[in-house]
């Protein structure tokens, strides 16, 4: 279970906005991407993040381009999971490879408000917000996307799998 | 009764598939560039992988190019050495390719019936030569390209029909904003696009290009159009392997949506959305930069709308004009063309074949509160430089139009 504050946005929030491309010749500097990340939509990002850790947004999540350094500037600023009516189908895919969750939860941008606490249970595919006594189920993962989170994401996922079947065959 | 991409993806997979279904399908084309070479590679170090397949990698230099800074130089440098430690398939040095999603059809990397992906969003271009292209993130790239496969989750199709004639100074564009803004920007999220019709058949490929690109604007996994006579005359010269076209059957589509390009307008979209869309007729805005190039604006088609306006004129003193060429075999038409030239006399920069000041990395970035009008696919927030500076998408004939009077203007209002 993940239990934290709301950090809440609107929709159709863009890869551009998460991280804008003047930073992504830094490559995939932790540094670099967490210091950026979200300024040009919300300069107070920064410091809203120190104390609260889940995004809340509506539909079209990660809208745009396909940088992988926007689901990891998050993740490295500190957010550990994102709930949104819809996402953007490439940030989706992203996001879980590079093992930072997220779920689709329809509603949750109605009922939600910013600052509220909320506990987000990803492998029942539910949330509560216990201020508000309200609990929205949302779509679950399949278990093999599943795995690759709980694995920390796709490299240290793969790493394993490979190496496992490495062993397999040389015993 | 399948999609064309069902039976694609059917192909790749090795056995029948239909919407819904998650598969694993082999890769014929994997696309890296500057920006996410050295991501792709440090993620495959970290899994321990080697890649499988080198000979369909095609690596091209085209975001950060001519490197702009040492960052970009070392990003530049990563993919050089990427490429010289297996020997991919393809290599485009900086100078000798252009665009990521013009080098792929031009070069003829892709041909009908093939799986692509690549590390850039707007890879779903390749989808005008009837292959299935998709943009994944660098992580997803290494895992693919070490496995040589990757998991999809098959798309149901959404058919675009273009019915009647595309009048003068219309272009695709015009036609792909209408969509974006008519199903909006997540329209057709997870869902393919695929565009058919009389309109599309008419457009040569420079401009059907832009509305598979463009597809993922409206949050689409993929853009398609089957392959045809203007497909097969393309890639005749071009193509490095035999077609293997595949069509859609009739009724297989999830839902179908007709649009009359006859009554088509040139249309703007206005900031911070593809989906926020006018008629040029309607904006009242002057501009400070206007940008021909990029991925759906920068094409010999475009250069060719450009002048077509432009020929003999000058543009506004208020504006700086902003060419890029797309690649450098369009760049060479342009010259022997004289098009080059007489952009320079119209008062024109023009760039080396790049993606440019589309993304906001260099060759054109806008400062506070500018304006630009750009050809390019993309207006949000920042996009182009500074998060308070303005960017309006629209055709090159609206583009070039809007330089020539400063201020964003009907192509047809500048015409006799």
């Amino acid at each position: 279970m993940i239990r934290g504050r709301v950090i809440k946005y609107g929709d159709d929030v863009d890869t551009d906005v998460i991280i804008p491309a003047r930073y992504l010749k830094h490559g995939s500097d932790p540094k670099v991407l967490s210091e950026h990340a979200m300024e040009d939509l919300d300069p107070e990002f920064k410091e809203k993040v120190k104390e609260r850790n889940i995004i809340v947004a509506g539909k079209n999540f990660g809208y745009g381009s396909s940088r992988e350094q926007a689901p990891l500037a998050l993740k490295y600023a500190g957010v550990k999971v994102i709930l949104a009516e819809s996402f953007a189908r490439i940030f989706f895919r992203n996001a879980i490879n590079i093992g930072l969750p997220l779920m689709e939860v329809k509603g949750v941008s109605k009922i939600v408000d910013d600052g509220d606490v909320m506990e987000v249970y990803l492998e029942e595919g539910r949330v509560r917000i216990p201020s508000k006594g309200a609990e929205l189920s949302g779509t679950k993962l399949p278990e093999f996307l599943m795995e690759i989170l709980k694995a920390g994401g796709l490299v240290p996922y793969l790493r394993r799998r490979l190496h496992a079947e490495n062993s397999d065959n040389s015993g | 009764m399948s999609t064309a991409v069902e039976k694609i993806l059917s192909r790749a997979s090795g056995k029948e598939v239909t919407a819904g279904e998650i598969v694993e399908a082999e890769i014929d084309v994997f696309m890296i560039h500057d920006p996410m070479g050295a991501l792709v590679e440090d993620a495959l170090n970290e899994i321990g992988a080697e890649v499988i397949y080198p000979e369909k990698v095609v690596a091209i230099q085209d975001h950060f190019i001519p490197a702009k800074d040492i960052e970009s130089a070392i990003l530049s440098m990563r993919l050089r050495q990427f490429h010289r430690r297996y020997n991919f398939g393809a290599y485009y040095e900086v100078g000798k390719g252009g665009i990521c999603h013009v080098i792929l059809p031009e070069e003829g990397h892709v041909v009908p019936g093939d799986v692509v992906v690549g590390t850039d969003s707007h890879t779903p271009t390749s989808g005008a030569l009837g292959a299935f292209a998709v943009g994944i993130g660098a992580t997803e790239m290494a895992a693919a390209m070490a496995l040589g496969k990757l998991w999809f989750k098959v798309p149901p199709t959404v058919l675009i029909r273009g019915e009647g004639r595309f009048k003068e100074y219309i272009h695709a564009k015009d036609l792909i904003l209408k969509v974006i803004s008519t199903i909006g920007t997540d329209g057709a999220n997870y869902k393919v696009l695929e565009f058919d019709g009389p309109a599309i058949r008419q457009l040569e490929m420079d401009e059907r290009f832009v509305l598979t690109n463009m597809s993922v604007e409206a949050g689409a996994k993929t853009g398609f159009i089957s392959p045809d006579d203007v497909t097969m005359n393309y890639l005749s010269n071009r193509a490095r392997r035999p077609p293997r076209p595949a069509y859609s059957d009739k009724g297989s589509f999830e839902e179908e949506l007709q649009f009359d390009v006859s009554s088509l307008e040139p249309l703007v979209a206005l900031p911070h959305s593809p989906a926020n869309v006018k008629p040029a007729s309607e904006i009242d805005e002057e501009i400070d930069q206007a940008f021909i190039g990029s991925c759906t604006g920068g094409r010999l088609n475009d250069l060719k709308a450009a002048v077509k306006i432009l020929r003999g004129r000058k543009i506004s003193e208020r504006v700086r004009l902003i060419v890029i060429p797309g690649s450098r075999k369009g760049y060479r038409e342009a010259l022997k063309m004289g098009l080059i030239d007489s952009l320079l006399e119209s008062g024109a920069a023009i760039g080396p074949p790049s993606c440019g000041p589309c993304l906001g990395a260099h060759l054109g970035v806008l400062g506070p509160g500018e304006v630009a009008i750009s050809s390019s696919n993309r207006n949000f927030r920042g996009r182009m430089g500074h998060p308070d500076s303005k960017v309006y998408l629209a055709s090159p004939s609206t583009v070039a139009a809007s330089a020539l009077v400063g201020r964003i203007t009907d192509p047809r209002e500048v015409v006799s």
